[in-house]
């Protein structure tokens, strides 16, 4: 450490989630120069940009930046690193704007006591929403620090530059004062007015170049932490007990035996029973020794009956978007294709279970939490334990994998009140049972789109119900003059008991099912128009920016037109996802014995905007089209009765080395852009992509999400 | 309760414990290894891959007497003086990971094989792997990582 009042020394150029409290942090604040930013992230996340910020009022100050008297800059966020790679990103964003080496900015997330308020990491809101918070944080920093230097050195500020963190004269190199010089000593707060300058694209040094990703040493040495890995002195693990189905309700338990176990303790808790031990497998062991009884479920739903109960319950709903008239449409119509497209649960799966330890000490509760919400998990406990929200502090270490599945994290209410009940440090790490069972899952769908074509093979009404999903990805980019989008329930909640469990936000929640659904009834039209799938895209399109992403991909794909079903097992989809257009093409081998479908390669397109990191982007892009392919061709939660027959990876199966195809990902040149989403764009199409390959094959239309051998081979039947 | 005696990570360690239980609760709860990850419990995932006598196997389905007299070795082993191995250059070389939480299993499953293979072909690598699971989806760059990981140490490298 350079000098006492500065921030802990970090290794070069690395992040740090959990090395400083609030205490250490706020000492720490008076001796460098705190940027006091104004914007509500709350209203941020909901997609405010900085050109909302209002003059500073409430007293709900939230600092982002602080750059301590060494010159090391600490970005202070609210998100969470979960692989998506913002931990490398955000820093160079605000890198940029300071001027400053990218190795000497520093990160803490997650930390409800130092990282200002945010709602969640989800919704590929990161770079796109919250980057230009902190850009306009670092630019307005800059700006203070030049009008410090300009004072200092006594030279107007149009003489001042700065280069890596040094504030120098353009005319004298010799009259030079840096970041740390400046902020030694001093407590200066600014607020941001109006809107900070920001760089232009051609003077990035830093955005847009493939910056090496700070969890990399922790996460191949093993040292990368985890909520579950925490393990405070004294900590019990804690195993609770759970019903046997959705909708089973708690007779009586007897805890005896278990009590009788040496060194477990038994907490009943209201509804919340819980076998604690040091060691988790004989907290595990203990717990099976309970003897519970509930009553069974009600519900007689089946993964198989699940269709036609959503379409008999699910609300009438409302039209998400609609321009002119079906009626008049049909008219105009020589050809109606109708069809109905289905689509299953699909769990989240994400390889960390979800994991929490709390601690109480003093009254106030710590918690560390796997979550994609620690600001919301914060108020949460704070409720359930009856506790003013200053008591309560969640700190999020690395998350293993999230997808949407961990903006919920009842784990982390369990682990408080279990640390609470018993006194000692608790620690909650979920089994993968668990985790099915509890999963708040992407939802069963149902789509009925009924659509006709002219004369001319233009589109001239589209008509599609929607029921399950919810109206994301579901947008018609094409040019229909008639249609309608009519949603019924979306994906968050469970509108007149629809769903027999928990559904949720799955990475681009509703996305996949609705461009499933949208792009194969479009590939089913351009057969019946006897028009390539591109070509016939291309004549209902007039988008500039789809069309020259669809035009990328099929560049790099190397597409030639020729209507399917050619017997060359291609297909394209194209879906706009958080401000990001994709168009994919994919290449796939079906066995037509055993109705297998292998798929073989696939290229994605993607306009993003300006791009951040392109290597991190690359990596989401393959992420996302690898991911996808679960959902796509094996991927379908079972159950019956309210029991979730999937429990483990031994039935439910992930995209395993062998499914995985040649991905190539091309990222659009778009410079006038602000940066768009990047964790979610990519997966919206693989669903279409491989349905519209395999009818490209064997010319026969899979319209059921996942495309099992069984679907595959039933389709080819006809 | 049993005294079992092993080498952990090159340590000699002589424990008393349940010899019923799995090594996989050990390593993470008595000796405080969590490096080694908990993802499934069965031995369907991967994630607590680590070697024993060379051969990986799954830690939460090892029970400690399969564990006696025999050479453990966990992700935390797996670098020497602070230089990483071979196959955890190449993971942060080709971003082998995104979450992070399955790759030490990834890397002790790669390590494992590439002791019985040293140049596996692509096909092999993804066989070999095939047992993994990545929720992430990142796949092709940990192929890639394994195939360059091969060689790195057919040039010599540890």
């Amino acid at each position: 450490m350079n000098n006492e009042n500065d921030l802990p020394e970090v290794p070069e150029g690395w992040g740090f989630v959990q090395t400083m409290d609030r205490r250490d942090f706020l000492k720490l604040t008076s001796f460098g120069l705190l940027v006091i930013c104004a914007i509500d992230p709350l209203l941020g996340m909901a997609g405010a940009l900085p050109a909302q910020t209002s003059p500073l009022a409430a007293p709900d100050f939230n600092s982002f930046l602080h750059i301590g008297a060494n010159g090391r800059v600490t970005c202070l966020v609210g998100k969470i690193e979960m692989g998506q790679g913002i931990m490398t990103a955000l820093p160079q964003l605000a890198a940029e704007e300071l001027s400053v080496p990218l190795s000497s900015v520093d990160i803490v997330m997650g930390d409800t006591d130092i990282c200002p308020t945010d709602a969640g990491t989800y919704g590929s809101l990161s770079v796109r929403v919250f980057g230009p918070i902190l850009r306009a944080a670092a630019a307005e920093a800059r700006a203070v620090l030049v009008q410090m230097a300009a004072e200092r050195l006594q030279l107007p500020v149009s003489d001042l530059d700065v280069r890596d963190g040094v504030v120098v004269s353009k005319t004298d190199r010799t009259k030079h004062v840096s970041y740390g010089e400046l902020t030694a000593g001093k407590r200066i707060e600014r607020r941001l007015e109006g809107q900070a300058v920001l760089k232009q694209v051609g003077a990035f040094t830093i955005m847009g170049k493939s910056a090496p990703r700070r969890d990399a040493l922790d996460k191949v040495t093993g040292k990368a932490k985890y909520a579950g890995d925490i393990a405070p002195s004294g900590a019990l693990h804690a195993r609770i007990l759970r019903p046997p189905s959705h909708g089973a309700t708690f007779v009586r338990a007897d805890t005896s035996a278990a009590e009788a176990v040496p060194g477990v303790r038994v907490v009943r808790d209201g509804d919340l029973i819980a076998v604690l031990h040091a060691h988790r497998d004989e907290a595990t062991r203990a717990l099976a020794l309970v003897k519970a009884t509930y009553s069974p479920s009600p519900s007689t739903l089946t993964h198989e009956t699940i269709f036609e109960h959503l379409q008999k319950v699910a609300p009438e709903g409302r039209a998400s978007g609609s321009r002119g008239n079906l009626a008049d449409g049909e008219k105009l119509a020589s050809q109606v294709v109708e069809q109905t497209y289905l689509k299953g649960y699909v769990a989240h799966a994400a390889m960390e279970t979800h994991s929490a330890v709390a601690v109480v000490e003093n009254g106030k509760v710590t918690v560390w939490a796997g979550t994609q919400t620690p600001f919301p998990l914060k108020t949460q406990i704070a409720r359930a334990l009856n506790l003013a929200p200053e008591k309560v502090r969640v700190i999020t270490p690395y998350v293993g994998g999230g997808f949407g599945g961990k903006s919920t994290s009842m784990q982390g209410i369990e682990a408080a009140r279990l640390a609470m009940a018993t006194g000692k440090p608790v620690r909650v790490v979920w089994g993968r049972e668990e985790e099915f069972f509890f999963d708040t899952f992407d939802p069963a769908s149902v789509f009925k789109i009924r659509a006709g074509l002219d004369a001319a093979k233009k589109i001239v009404f589209w008509d599609n119900v929607i029921i399950g999903p919810g109206e994301r990805g579901s947008a018609l980019f094409y040019d229909v003059p008639n249609h309608r989008t009519l949603v019924r329930s979306g994906w968050s909640g469970n509108t007149g008991g629809m769903h027999p469990f928990g559904v949720g936000p799955w990475r681009a929640p509703g996305a996949n099912a609705n461009v499933f659904a949208r792009e194969s009834h479009i590939d089913v039209m351009a057969a019946k128009a006897g028009l390539d799938p591109v070509e016939f895209r291309m004549r209902n399109l007039t988008d500039a920016r789809m069309r020259r992403v669809l035009e990328a991909a099929a560049k790099r794909f190397g597409w030639s037109p020729k209507p399917a079903p050619s017997g060359r097992g291609f297909g394209v989809a194209c879906g706009i996802d958080a401000g990001t257009y994709v168009a994919t093409m994919a290449e796939v081998k079906v066995d037509k014995g055993t109705g297998k479908v292998q798929v073989v390669r696939v290229v994605c397109a993607q306009d993003m905007g300006i791009v951040v990191n392109p290597e991190g982007a690359a990596q989401q892009m393959e992420g996302c089209i690898t991911m996808g392919l679960g959902y796509t061709l094996a991927e379908e939660v079972r159950f019956k009765d309210g029991v979730v027959l999937d429990t483990n990876f031994d039935t439910y199966e992930l995209p395993r080395f062998s499914v995985v195809p040649r991905i190539e990902t091309v990222i659009l040149d778009s410079p006038d852009l602000a940066p768009q989403g990047g964790g979610e764009p990519a997966i919206i199409t693989t669903g279409a992509v491989v349905a519209n390959a395999v009818f490209d094959a064997v010319g026969a239309r899979v319209v059921q999400l996942p495309m099992t051998p069984a679907r595959v081979k039933g389709a080819m039947k006809g | 309760m049993k005294p079992i005696s092993f080498l952990l990570n090159g340590v000699q360690h002589n424990l008393t414990v349940d010899e019923t239980r799995m090594l996989l609760w050990v390593l993470r709860d008595d000796l405080g290894l969590t490096g080694t990850k908990f993802g499934c419990g069965e031995a369907v995932c991967g994630a607590c891959t680590v070697l024993i006598d060379n051969e990986a196997v799954r830690a939460c389905f090892t029970p400690m007497s399969a564990v006696g007299g025999k050479r453990v070795v966990t992700i935390e082993g797996l670098a020497h003086d602070d230089r990483l191995h071979p196959v955890q250059e190449a993971f942060v070389k080709h971003v082998g990971f995104q979450c992070g939480y399955c790759t030490s299993g990834m890397i002790m499953g790669a390590h494992a094989m590439l002791l019985k293979n040293a140049k596996p072909t692509r096909a092999q690598i993804v066989e070999g792997m095939e047992p993994h699971l990545c929720r992430c989806g990142a796949h092709v760059r940990i192929v890639q990582a394994i195939e360059s990981a091969s060689a790195a140490m057919a040039g010599g490298a540890r």
